[in-house]
């Protein structure tokens, strides 16, 4: 089994920060996931989704800040609504829904970063590449 | 989406050693080498690895590739944007090259501090920085906004912290709004007698620097008062103050104190004297208060609970008083705001084995404050809880709530030097003996620990050890009648049992029980205990992720007076360098509406946390208001006919990245298996 690729979509004020939170405290996590900066969750179309899984990610994440203290104020609102459609979308399209991920980590949440890319990447892990789950 | 497309760009990628930091784990000349081969085809000409890109030379390498190499792109994989995505932007400004045609790589917090396998890393690397070159080469240029900054300046909290702030600003000729939710300001400061190490009276250096608060020209001081609502961004807030009923007129109330003499009703006054004394229903909560106007308490008031009384009203010689007085709702254009909120004290109530509200001669920090102020309810004599009697021994317990799994992992920084000064005013008062149990004592600033060495001179008797319990509970003769401390002394190892008369517990520092509702109000974080989180922890650590809203003080963590001081000068200090620029530059990266394919479906309009949409009726389409469009892209995400784009994180830009990473992970999977 090959080592699973992921892409994450971060926001820039609370994951992204939570990511770098991480890294000042030198905690390890798996390095199979590729950071996305971007300004807030919202930003996220479900295309963009898409277009990482037909790239060949086998899991995408989108992380933003907790409800409540977005930078925005409720452009994370936005993804809470949208990414859930989505993941029943892709189960209709026959792409099990687990390989999106949706959290919300904040600033301060070195630990919880960290926490949610182990897992994240041992759930992918078990599954098989997305290419194949494909032919 | 067309990121696939041969780029014409000319792109420099730096990779940075950062010390040992990166090239401790990364192989950085591998990298280096493997972006100027591999990604040639993706526009790279220009490929290097230096020691530290951040430094002068490093900065100096690249203004000479943009130049001589003619680099129309630069990528730098080095720390996180967040730390130098500044400095490299203003470095390729300086070369002549638009400041939005950088782009960073990730390579430090996002992969060698957290990636232990040196292979892996370096992989990593790699693929971070093909995905940044393939979004560098579709970026494009763009010119920053600049909006002018409105001078005025909000101030929240009349702590020492933002009189201070307050002060520095007013004095400089700026106007500031001070915004207070007690009666009067001063927090926490005018509650102390002494203030250690230099134990010179607190209320003698507070004072004046709150009636210099109260008198300035410059500053419109709202006490009694919240800021219920914050609008607009840097250089141009709009914040709607909610000014509560004093039931006083305050143009005609000369503070003579008739009311609170008059008064029949007197309540425990919880906040503060905390708790240890009373005021009345009408009251100032202390003789120097500023304003000096008091406030009736509606909920303790008898006229307002029982529709008869009116002592006040009866008495008052200027006809001051106001039954009918409402709740006003101010609002104030303010270009900046400065967040002084100061900190709760941890309730010692929740340790149930120390016995706070249970024993009677238990008593928080706070309240011992009080009771040697001489201004306090015991006039300054230190007693027990019945009023007359002095203990002949006290025990002062640190690490209250602080240094505590259970409670708040973190110290509360002031309590050491808190307990030091309070066993120093104990044996001055009474003569008694007094006990310091401490699980290490923390005195680090300039003249502390001295100050703990005389406390240690005075003769006070130092306990290393954390207490288990405080009981009234007598196992031998000489424990009858007297609280006893149960504590392993670490020191020789053996459990102690101290019987004392009376215990101080100092309680550690708390965020406010509101921070949180507070730090979403002005749109700022708080940590995981909750203390509004700063820019940068060593170098920006007055201003927050919000341009415009700057902390200072204990509301950002445990501090102590002279650090909180410190700290609301410096706020007033970057306030007043951006009020000096006259105008200030905001993000340039904001939503635009293609007009050709938008069909005017409305989605967007609601989508937008800052109603900077507007749909035209008569062209049938979307517009974004660039002004009000704060850049997050939240419409773009919405709309349905991709007619939206935001600019520095368009569609194209986004799958570029991807894409570039992508290729580069997958081209690993392939050698592996070769």
């Amino acid at each position: 089994m090959s080592e699973p690729k992921i892409i994450g979509f971060l926001c820039n004020w609370c994951s992204y920060r939570g990511a770098d939170a991480a890294g000042m405290a030198r905690m390890k996590y798996p390095p199979n996931v590729k950071i996305i900066r971007v300004p807030c969750s919202g930003r996220i179309s479900p295309e963009l989704v898409l277009r990482s899984l037909r790239e060949g990610a086998d899991g995408v994440m989108v992380l933003g800040c907790h409800i409540g203290d977005c930078h925005y104020a409720t452009g994370n609102h936005r993804t809470a609504k949208r990414m859930p459609v989505l993941k029943k979308l892709l189960e209709y399209a026959g792409i099990d829904p687990e390989r999106l991920h949706i959290n919300w980590v904040s600033a301060a949440e070195g630990e919880r970063f960290a926490t949610v890319m182990k897992d994240f990447t041992e759930k992918i892990s078990a599954l098989p590449p997305f290419v194949e789950t494909m032919r | 989406m067309s990121p696939d497309r041969k780029p014409q760009e000319r792109v420099g990628v730096y990779v940075c050693h950062c010390g040992s930091n990166i090239a401790g784990v990364v192989d950085v000349a591998d990298v280096g080498e493997w972006a100027g081969k591999e990604l040639e085809p993706h526009g790279v000409v220009v490929a290097r690895d230096y020691k530290f890109m951040c430094s002068s030379l490093g900065q100096e390498l690249i203004a000479k590739d943009i130049k001589e190499q003619g680099l129309t792109r630069v990528v730098v994989a080095a720390c996180s944007p967040h730390l130098h995505e500044p400095t490299f932007r203003t470095a390729c400004s300086r070369a002549g090259l638009n400041p939005y045609l950088f782009e960073m790589a990730n390579i430090r917090e996002q992969d060698s501090w957290v990636t232990t396998d040196k292979l892996e890393a370096t992989k990593k690397a790699k693929a971070l920085i093909a995905a940044a070159v393939g979004r560098v080469v579709h970026q494009q240029p763009l010119e920053s906004l600049f909006v002018p900054v409105d001078p005025n300046v909000l101030v929240v909290g009349g702590g020492v912290t933002g009189i201070q702030a307050a002060l520095e600003i007013a004095n400089s000729g700026r106007h500031v709004y001070l915004v207070e939710r007690e009666p009067s300001i001063g927090g926490h400061m005018a509650q102390f007698d002494k203030t250690f190490p230099t134990l010179d009276c607190s209320a003698c250096i507070l004072t004046p620097k709150m009636f210099d608060a109260g008198n300035h020209k410059n500053i419109t001081m709202l006490t009694w008062s919240e800021v219920e609502k914050v609008e607009g961004h840097i250089g141009n807030f709009t914040v709607t103050i909610r000014k509560r009923a004093r039931y006083i007129d305050e143009s005609l109330c000369t503070g003579c104190g008739v009311c609170w003499e008059k008064c029949p009703k007197k309540v425990v006054d919880q906040v503060f004297e905390a708790g240890l004394g009373f005021r009345k229903a009408v009251y100032t909560p202390f003789p120097q208060a500023v304003p000096k106007y008091p406030v009736i308490d509606r909920e303790n008031c008898t006229y307002f609970q029982k529709g008869t009384c009116k002592a006040c009203e009866t008495y008052c010689p200027a006809g001051a008083i106001k039954f009918d007085q409402q709740d006003e709702h101010l609002t104030a254009k303010v270009g900046n705001i400065i967040l002084a909120t100061g900190y709760d004290l941890f309730d010692s109530r929740k340790i149930t084995n120390y016995g706070y509200g249970r024993l009677a001669n238990v008593f928080s920090s706070l309240e011992f404050e009080r009771m040697t102020n001489a201004a306090g309810p015991t006039m300054g004599r230190v007693v027990l809880r019945d009023g007359v009697t002095q203990p002949k021994s006290v025990a002062v317990i640190h690490c209250v709530g602080s240094r505590d799994k259970n409670y708040h992992n973190y110290c509360s920084a002031v309590c050491c030097m808190q307990s030091l000064k309070s066993a120093h005013l104990i044996k001055e008062k009474t003569g008694g003996d007094v006990y310091q149990f401490y699980i290490d004592m923390r005195t680090p600033a300039k003249t502390y620990d001295e100050f703990y060495q005389r406390i240690i001179r005075e003769g006070v008797n130092m306990v290393r050890g954390k207490v288990a319990e405080i009981t009234d509970t007598a196992l031998e003769p000489g424990e009858e009648g007297k609280l006893v401390v149960q504590v392993e002394d670490t020191l020789i190892g053996r459990q102690r049992r101290i019987p004392v008369d009376m215990v101080v517990l100092s309680a550690g520092l708390e965020a406010r029980h509101d921070a949180k509702e507070v730090a979403q109000r002005f749109g700022i974080s708080c940590s995981a205990d909750e203390w509004f989180i700063e820019r940068h922890p060593k170098l920006d650590p007055v201003a927050t992720m919000t341009d415009g809203v700057f902390v200072a003080g204990a509301c950002q963590g445990p501090k102590d007076i002279p650090s909180s001081v410190a700290q609301g000068a410096a706020a007033a200090a970057r306030v007043l360098s951006i009020i000096g620029q006259g105008q200030i530059e905001i993000e340039a990266a904001t939503a635009i509406v293609d007009e050709v394919s938008c069909v005017g479906c409305k989605q967007c309009v609601p989508s937008c946390p800052y109603r900077a949409i507007e749909y035209l009726a008569v062209e049938g389409r979307a517009h974004v208001v660039e002004a009000l469009c704060k850049g997050c892209g939240t419409c773009v995400g919405t709309c349905l006919s991709k007619s939206i784009s935001l600019k520095h994180f368009t569609d194209d830009q986004i799958v570029a990245e991807v894409v570039g990473a992508m290729r580069v992970m997958k081209s690993f999977e392939t050698t592996a298996v070769a």
